[in-house]
């Protein structure tokens, strides 16, 4: 049963890296995941539109030896309702684009991987294959995507192409928004295919260079990828050629919802799933779920790393983050409350809670720094070390790639045809 | 002399999937690698260039019903390279070739806004239209725009990307930690659009970058591309390097200018300019020869009397002497995802007229090709070319050139080395960049300044901080 081996059953994974290791990623977002984050000190919020603070915090994540960061996005304002903006003025908005964050920083860093978050619902799949081909080409391999869709009615409106619905969080499990959640995380499978197929639609040996008849590539080596959905036809081949990876790593933040189609999408499309159990219990129920989900899809057995998101508030002294969350709750008007579990302590404690939850068959965690400016600084030089001491962290970047740092292989190109030497020896 | 010389805009032109491009040669790199881009820019930058010019096709070239193999296929996605590009150069700025028929304003407008912002206001958009069916197979809504509608539709996209990017003012953001006021306005960025392509409305969430807008560039020759161009372009990307024809088109262009409110220092002309250098004069000529041969392939050369043609011609022998038959009339549908097809309007006296010009010069099918194509534009040892892009740029057949090395990514460095020094030594090309912007590179005002239109509501605010 899938669900009773929680760590990744191919080999090459547990080879990569010792099965008891952790790993560890951060989300970035703006000031910090508390809305209340830019009011702190060390908060720079006249720089969030800067090339300089981005490299501040991924380069802070680099010399912490995290997996990857991930860049939140979306194609609206920020808003605290669910479909609509909110009109606030007291909390960060606007944004600058993800994939470009992402880009802007590759050259400057070296083994961290990137994972731009992307809107399916709003933009193209081939655009969006080549942008993240061309970001593995720009970071020499370590290139992800976290693939997001937009229930928001004021973002479709940004677009004018379809019409969503205006609805509340309370309404999400009314018949219309169960249909529209189902519609667009199929849609984003979809948007996931055709982007996997226009990867692999070069072969890796299709440039050749043929001086002697002229030929730069060989065309047979180069494939149509006749993608054919519901609300999209890609025809391919890429213009870009198939990137360092081979495929770079798609994520995803799925929640346990009635319809089961975030679940879905994971089981069929990702590589990385961002999850959010509160506690060991839950975590082992989501882990069940998705592998069942996998298993549905055929994709038993491949690779798909669970990550666990926690919000996080780190100090030395327990006292003093939960001090501080009251302090940037006051600053807000409003508790903080979050889909994943909300965590105040010392990197110890967040340590034993790590440990116990990655019993419960999780590969990783995605934390979200509370507050940028200090609680990603608290993950790497308080958490890392810490994890590194109980053996279950890395003290080296130990390959140079993102799916090496998995412990994922490089995998075969789906439309390269079986090699024909094989073939004839066993004809 | 009474009038002073005019300064000298260059550019760098990464190589690209036309036969222009020698990939063949034993220095040609990758054209998909990073370090190529950062190779030909930095060498760019090292010569004080105003900027890099990426081109962008959407979908590979087909001919015969096949993929195009003969020249250089793929490139990697242009937004991502610029960005990437911004982090290894600091002055330099970075032009992307952007679709306005496969795109939709919203996200473009963010894209470009980010990049200003990632590059500390150094992005440029050279705006691009089609509206064939074959380049729309790669997208969601597929050949759905009429090729007459290609600039009705182009113009409203950046009608409407100007309104986004003009939708922060740009004193939003207060920031203040001790009061709490993020935001000036709950309304920033609001923006409405009713138009005949784009009916849409809400919030830009990028707030207004260093350059307020991306600066603008057009590329087609048209009549309605150049009136595109007057109308909203900072600058065009030519094809007429040539004293009377450059001449002609900027005399053609910038005389539309005044219609639309504006003056001739509004709109550069930048014609695109392929190169070859030597220490002599005889010597470049003689290598300008070699790599013309080295573009022209035999059978590259019966794929592009192909283009005229409209028929298969792999049969004939590109040594020996031109097909006797007529071309094929119809609707050209051979080679597909290329402009250069629509130059040949007449196939017919075009075709008569190869064929007498061969005859006279006992040339082959590949001779033809050679002879009758382009010819590099500037050819000569340092100090000539630099005497003669001079001269064309003093005599108004331009405000400088778009280099287009034909080596992937070493084919600027002798240009950087030795012809650069010689125009600054005429004093007409900067030694040190002078502002940071590529708008304080071309000599454009922030797009504030060059309103005239009192209907722009973001105008007098950018006005102010364009003063400050």
């Amino acid at each position: 049963m899938s669900s009773a081996s929680p760590a990744l059953p191919s080999s090459e994974s547990e080879s990569a890296s010792a099965p008891s290791h952790l790993h560890l990623a951060v989300a970035l977002d703006g000031a910090g995941w508390h809305p209340a984050a830019w009011r702190e000190p060390v908060a720079r919020p006249r720089d969030l539109l800067t090339a300089g603070y981005w490299t501040d915090l991924v380069t802070e994540a680099e010399r912490g030896l995290l997996d990857f960061v991930t860049i939140e996005d979306a194609l609206g304002l920020q808003s605290s309702h669910f479909t609509e903006p909110d009109g606030r003025t007291d909390q960060v908005r606007g944004r600058l684009d993800a994939v470009l964050i992402a880009a802007r920083v590759a050259p400057l860093t070296s083994h961290i991987g990137l994972l731009p978050t992307v809107v399916a619902t709003h933009t193209e799949p081939f655009h969006i294959s080549k942008a993240i081909a061309t970001l593995d080409y720009v970071s020499t391999g370590r290139a992800g995507v976290r693939v997001q869709v937009s229930v928001r009615r004021s973002d479709a409106a940004h677009f004018g192409r379809r019409t969503l619905p205006s609805f509340s969080i309370e309404d999400l499990g009314s018949p219309e928004v169960r249909e529209l959640t189902v519609d667009l995380f199929d849609e984003a499978a979809d948007y996931v295919e055709a982007v996997r197929r226009l990867w692999d639609s070069w072969e890796d040996d299709a440039e050749i260079r043929d001086v002697a008849t002229g030929r730069f590539i060989d065309r047979d080596k180069l494939h149509y990828i006749d993608f054919e959905g519901e609300h999209f036809s890609v025809k391919g081949p890429s213009i870009t050629p198939r990137p360092p990876q081979g495929q770079p790593l798609v994520g995803a933040l799925a929640h346990d919802t009635v319809t089961g189609a975030p679940f879905r999408l994971l089981g069929r499309s990702a590589d990385l799933g961002f999850v959010t159990p509160h506690d060991a219990g839950q975590a082992r129920v989501i882990v069940a779920s998705v592998r069942a989900e996998q298993d549905a899809a055929g994709r038993t057995g491949e690779p798909l790393h669970l990550f666990g998101d926690l919000v996080v508030l780190l100090d030395d002294d327990p006292a003093e983050a939960a001090a501080r969350k009251e302090r940037l709750d006051a600053l807000a008007g409003y508790p903080y409350t979050s889909d994943a579990r909300i965590f105040t302590g010392t990197p110890a404690q967040l340590a034993d809670l790590l440990e116990e939850l990655s019993q419960a068959g999780l590969t990783g965690f995605r934390l979200r720094p509370a507050v940028a400016g200090h609680d990603l600084p608290a993950i790497t030089r308080g958490l890392v070390p810490e994890l590194q001491r109980r053996g279950v962290f890395r003290h080296a970047y130990e390959a140079d790639t993102l799916r090496g740092l998995l412990g994922l292989e490089r995998p075969a190109n789906r439309y390269a045809a079986a090699a024909p030497d094989a073939a004839a020896a066993t004809a | 002399m009474s009038k002073p010389r005019k300064q000298i805009h260059l550019a760098a032109h990464f190589p690209g999937v036309n036969n222009t491009t020698v990939w063949s040669d034993p220095a040609a790199g990758s054209h998909i690698e990073f370090s190529s881009f950062a190779h030909l820019a930095r060498t760019a930058e090292r010569a004080k260039f105003d900027f890099l010019f990426l081109a962008e096709g959407l979908r590979l070239r087909e001919q015969g019903g096949k993929i195009y193999d003969l020249d250089v296929v793929g490139r990697p996605d242009t937004f991502t390279v610029l960005s990437a590009l911004a982090a290894v150069t600091e002055r330099l700025g970075l032009t992307g070739t952007i679709n306005s028929t496969f795109n939709e304003p919203y996200e473009v407008a963010r894209q470009f806004a980010s990049l200003d912002h990632l590059s500390d206001g150094r992005a440029a958009w050279n705006v691009v239209t089609s509206w064939d069916a074959f380049t729309g197979e790669n997208f969601r809504r597929g050949g759905f725009l009429p090729q007459e509608e290609r600039y009705s539709r182009a113009k409203e996209f950046l009608a409407t990307a100007n309104e986004l990017f003009d939708s922060w003012r740009g004193d939003e953001i207060v920031a203040d930690q001790e009061g709490g006021t993020f935001l000036r306005d709950a309304k920033a960025g609001a923006f409405v659009h009713q138009g005949r392509h784009f009916d849409i409305e809400g919030q830009f969430n990028v707030p207004s970058s260093p350059q307020g807008r991306p600066v603008i560039f057009q590329a087609g020759d048209s009549e309605e591309g150049r009136e595109f161009a007057a109308a909203g372009a900072d600058a065009i990307f030519s094809r007429y390097a040539t004293l009377t024809e450059g001449q002609a088109f900027y005399t053609d262009v910038k005389g539309r200018l005044a219609r639309y409110g504006r003056t001739p220092d509004q709109l550069l002309i930048l014609p695109a300019a392929t190169f070859v250098l030597g220490d002599t004069d005889a010597e470049a000529e003689e290598l300008a020869r070699e790599v013309r041969r080295q573009q022209v392939s035999g059978a590259t050369a019966l794929k592009h009397l192909e283009f005229v043609w409209n028929r298969d011609l792999s049969a004939y022998d590109p040594e020996g002497p031109l097909p006797d038959i007529d071309p094929d009339l119809g609707e050209h549908t051979l080679a597909r995802g290329r402009a250069q097809v629509r130059m040949y309007r007449d196939p017919l006296a075009t075709a008569r007229e190869w064929r007498e010009r061969a005859a006279a010069n006992k040339w082959s099918i590949r001779d033809l090709v050679i002879e009758t194509g382009n010819r590099q534009a500037f050819v000569g040892s340092p100090a000539t070319v630099a005497h003669t892009i001079d001269e064309l740029v003093q005599a108004d057949a331009s405000d400088g050139f778009i280099l287009v090395p034909h080596i992937t990514p070493g084919g600027l460095d002798v240009f950087a080395d030795t012809v650069v020094p010689l125009l600054q030594e005429r004093g007409v090309f900067r030694t040190e960049y002078e502002g940071t912007t590529l708008r304080d590179h071309l000599g454009l005002a922030l797009p504030s300044a060059q309103e005239t239109s009192a209907s722009s509501v973001g105008s007098a605010v950018r006005g102010e901080r364009a003063a400050s």
